[in-house]
């Protein structure tokens, strides 16, 4: 039997397909018997399908250095 | 009511992926985004001395944004005969007769992306990101967002393994936190 803290970094690992099976057969028991895990283990996947839909963009470091550069020489 | 200031200097770290994520679900086009961010970020420094303090700094930036979105597609449409809807039935002469009903949208297509609650939900998670530490939102975005492998970004950021499910763990549960008070 795995703890809690074992068992939420397995769900973590599981909501970027980074699990291992012997990982997420323990995570599965541990779900089956602990009430507020199994609860914490669906909210975590609601973000991760959150995350999927709302196709989020972001800038490089590298446009956001541009950028201060520019904003810089504007000053 | 005048409690806000700004100040320029944080801006591209604090708001530019959040003005970045609005500007390119609006003209999809990552290139034209980025300079619509640009302008917005010059447009604020040139009027910065007309600002109130009655909104936030990141709502100020916003509407100027938005108004730069507005002038993107008024310049781009400016040609009289682009604004103009035309409208036709049925161009292709074989389905010609064909019924009206054949040409409608699969109604299944669209149930996966409700677009508009989408880019909503994209600005609200975008919120939630900034309110992280800073350290917390750089590993998530890098993990989440950019889908870097887990030994790449060790080696980026100096860290071990553990250490990074510990921040993920724990940006993940604020994420839930703050997305249950502004989302649901």
């Amino acid at each position: 039997m795995i703890s809690c803290d074992k068992a939420a970094v397995i769900c973590n690992k599981a909501q970027y397909n980074e699990a291992s099976l012997i990982e997420k057969i323990k995570l599965n028991f541990h779900l089956f018997v602990c009430k507020a895990c199994s609860k914490h283990s669906k909210k975590n996947a609601e973000l991760t399908s959150l995350c999927n839909k709302a196709n989020l963009h972001i800038l490089s470091d590298n446009d956001k250095l541009v950028m201060k550069n520019k904003l810089e020489g504007k000053k | 009511m005048a409690s806000h200031q700004l100040n320029p200097n944080i801006w591209v770290d604090q708001y530019a992926d959040y003005l970045f994520n609005y500007a390119v679900t609006r003209v999809s086009d990552a290139e034209i985004a980025k300079d619509l961010v640009q302008e917005t970020f010059f447009a604020g420094l040139k009027s910065a001395k007309n600002y109130k303090g009655d909104a936030a700094e990141r709502t100020w930036l916003i509407a100027i944004l938005k108004r730069k979105v507005i002038d993107h597609y008024r310049k781009i449409n400016s040609k009289k005969g682009k604004a103009e809807v035309r409208m036709n039935y049925n161009s292709n002469s074989e389905s010609e007769g064909d019924w009206l009903e054949e040409q409608v949208a699969d109604p299944y297509s669209s149930m996966n992306d409700n677009i508009l609650e989408n880019e909503e939900l994209g600005q609200a998670i975008q919120q939630c990101i900034t309110k992280l530490p800073k350290k917390q939102s750089q590993v998530f975005v890098m993990k989440t967002i950019q889908g870097i492998d887990t030994e790449d970004i060790c080696n980026e950021l100096g860290i071990n393994p553990s250490n990074l499910w510990v921040m993920i763990h724990r940006a993940r549960t604020a994420l839930m936190d703050c997305l249950n008070k502004n989302w649901f």
